[in-house]
């Protein structure tokens, strides 16, 4: 059972009490973007198999809307963090460097 | 009958050793022979430097492809490469129910060739796929479902797939151990396809090895592909863990790691990767001789030939490649099943497994050609591309060797990703098989 922490509340939460929001940092494309934009906003997926950003809501608890640093191979947790960002934040990163030496974020 | 040293049926173009028939006479001189005189079914290729068409994943569709490539189009300088063993991944995981009852035309039209072929398909072979015709029934338990199911019907008969909508009676009828009367989700009437069925999924990837080794193919297991090179926006060939193989016509057909396959290529898929779990019970006397789902509650059932109850339910709910799947799906899976099923109250479960389904935006598969010149992919089947094996390789040997689709393969292309133009069969697959 994967269990990961509210950056919120703290509580540290069963996958049955949360609900999966898919990737992380994924960047909208606004009115004016070109079809190819908006297609991979809507569609295209990093879906790695590794390292992998992603929301959750703590729906069954606090309510709120997190993002966690997963192995999708693995299921190794390098860490949860709030949603009001835009982009990872360094401790989570040192935390993925040190796990996961010579890791890149795909681009 | 058919003479033993008569060829499989076919176009043969082979350069293979000359295949050794399977029949009843082979059986018996065999048997007088302690059965030490049967070949291997194909041949553990060696990689050669170069080929025409390289297909990355010996599933059932990588060797669907390969097969029809030499059977309708006379190519035969292929290579299957498989990290893994053939029919390792999904092919090997499922629960092999096969149906063609969509509600989209281009669905039917994909799915219904695929079901016929399986009709045929151990005589085609030569090689006995165990396609068992019992019927597949799909509860309806809502009154929406009940709508749907009606609508879905109707098309089926406008598109030549028999199915009809039947009442609570007759699903008792051919299935005596549903109770149709629950407190929650009464079943009001289900979709019948009579001749949708099950068949062996082994025996199908074995079938299709064995027939493309006859030609001369190469499957070379234990060789990951790890890079895609390509030059002026062509592909030139792969590395791989067994060393670097050039072509100029490569197919990633590699269900759950096709958006590995793609970043290596330089491109992205509109593809989540998810586990999805079955289960078996221990075997019990016959007492089911239909596959039933009940798309309400989250769960499927069929019997196998020894007996077990064969039990799948939905994928989980965040991307994974661990092939394993999360417990509480499997229990919500069983709870579903046994208010539907009351006799399997007591049963024991004896296996459960997991695979990696490669799900598309809109739920349907994509045929099609990619960014990079002779790269074609074949992938998103998701939860349910067992049924789809033989016509998904029928239609993507023609895209490989035309270079463009043809009428099977045209919709499922990736563009209609960028123009909106989705296959909304959700309902038909994104949850049951
Ligand atoms: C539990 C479960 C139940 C299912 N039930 C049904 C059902 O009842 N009916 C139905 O129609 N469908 C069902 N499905 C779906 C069906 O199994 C799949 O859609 C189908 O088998 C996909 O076949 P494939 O050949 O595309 O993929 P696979 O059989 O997964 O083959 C892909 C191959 O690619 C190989 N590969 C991956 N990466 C590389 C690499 N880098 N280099 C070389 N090789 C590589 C893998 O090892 C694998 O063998 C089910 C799936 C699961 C998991
Ligand atoms: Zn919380």
């Amino acid at each position: 059972m994967l269990i990961l922490t509210c950056p919120y509340c703290g509580v540290a939460a069963d996958e049955t009490e949360l609900s999966p929001g898919g990737e992380a940092h994924l960047h909208r494309a606004g009115p004016g973007s070109e079809d190819a934009s908006v297609e991979a906003y809507l569609y295209h997926r990093s879906n790695p198999k590794g390292v992998h950003f992603e929301r959750w809501r703590h729906a069954y608890g606090c309510g709120k809307w997190f993002h966690s640093a997963r192995d999708t191979a693995t299921n190794d947790v390098f860490g949860t963090y709030p949603a009001q960002v835009t982009e990872t934040p360094q401790n989570i990163l040192e935390a993925i460097a040190q796990r996961r030496p010579g890791w890149e974020r795909p681009q | 009958m058919q003479g033993a040293r008569q060829r499989p049926p076919g176009r043969r173009i082979g350069k293979g050793p000359g295949l050794q028939r399977y029949s009843v006479f082979a059986l018996a001189r065999q048997a007088r022979r302690h059965h030490l005189g049967w070949q291997r079914a194909w041949r553990d290729a060696q990689p050669k430097r170069a080929y025409d068409v390289v297909i990355v994943g010996a599933g059932g569709h990588g060797l669907a492809t390969a097969y029809y490539l030499g059977k309708n189009h006379g190519i035969t300088n292929v290579a299957i490469l498989e990290k893994g063993w053939l029919g390792g991944g999904n092919t090997g995981r499922n629960t092999t129910i096969i149906r063609s009852n969509y509600l989209q035309d281009a669905s039917a039209a994909l799915y219904e060739k695929s079901r016929s072929l399986y009709e045929t398909l151990s005589q085609e072979l030569n090689y006995n796929v165990m396609y068992s015709p019992r019927g597949v029934m799909m509860l309806a338990q809502t009154e929406g479902e009940v709508r749907g199911y009606r609508r879905t019907a109707h098309a089926n008969s406008l598109q030549g797939v028999a199915t009809e909508f039947i009442g609570p009676e007759r699903v008792k009828q051919l299935c005596p151990i549903i109770e149709t009367k629950g407190p929650r989700y009464p079943v009001l009437g289900a979709l019948w396809q009579p001749r949708g069925g099950t068949a062996r999924h082994d025996a199908v990837a074995w079938g299709y090895a064995r027939a493309c080794s006859d030609m001369g193919m190469d499957i070379i297991q234990r060789c990951e592909v790890t890079g895609i090179s390509s030059e002026n926006g062509h592909v030139t060939g792969v590395e791989t863990t067994r060393g670097s193989i050039a072509t100029r016509k490569l197919a990633l057909v590699t269900a759950g790691h096709s958006s590995v396959l793609a970043e290596m290529a330089g491109f992205r898929l509109p593809i989540e990767s998810l586990p999805l779990q079955a289960l078996v019970s221990e075997p019990i006397k016959p007492c089911m001789d239909v596959v039933v789902m009940a798309n309400t509650v989250h769960g499927y059932m069929s019997q196998s030939d020894k007996g077990e109850m064969v039990i799948g339910g939905g994928t989980d709910g965040y991307n994974a490649y661990t092939q394993r799947g999360s417990f509480h799906h499997i229990e919500e899976t069983v709870r579903a099943l046994v208010e539907t099923f009351p006799i399997i109250s007591r049963l024991k479960m004896l296996r459960q497994w997991g695979g990696i389904v490669d799900m598309t935006g809109d739920r349907s598969p994509i045929l099609s050609t990619t960014p990079v010149g002779g790269i074609f992919v074949n992938c998103g089947w998701g939860t349910g591309g067992f049924k789809a094996i033989p016509g998904s390789g029928w239609a993507m040997a023609d895209l490989l060797a035309r270079g463009a689709p043809g009428p099977i393969a045209g919709p499922f292309g990736l563009e209609r990703f960028r123009e909106g133009r989705m296959i909304d069969e959700s309902v038909a697959a994104g949850v049951a098989h």
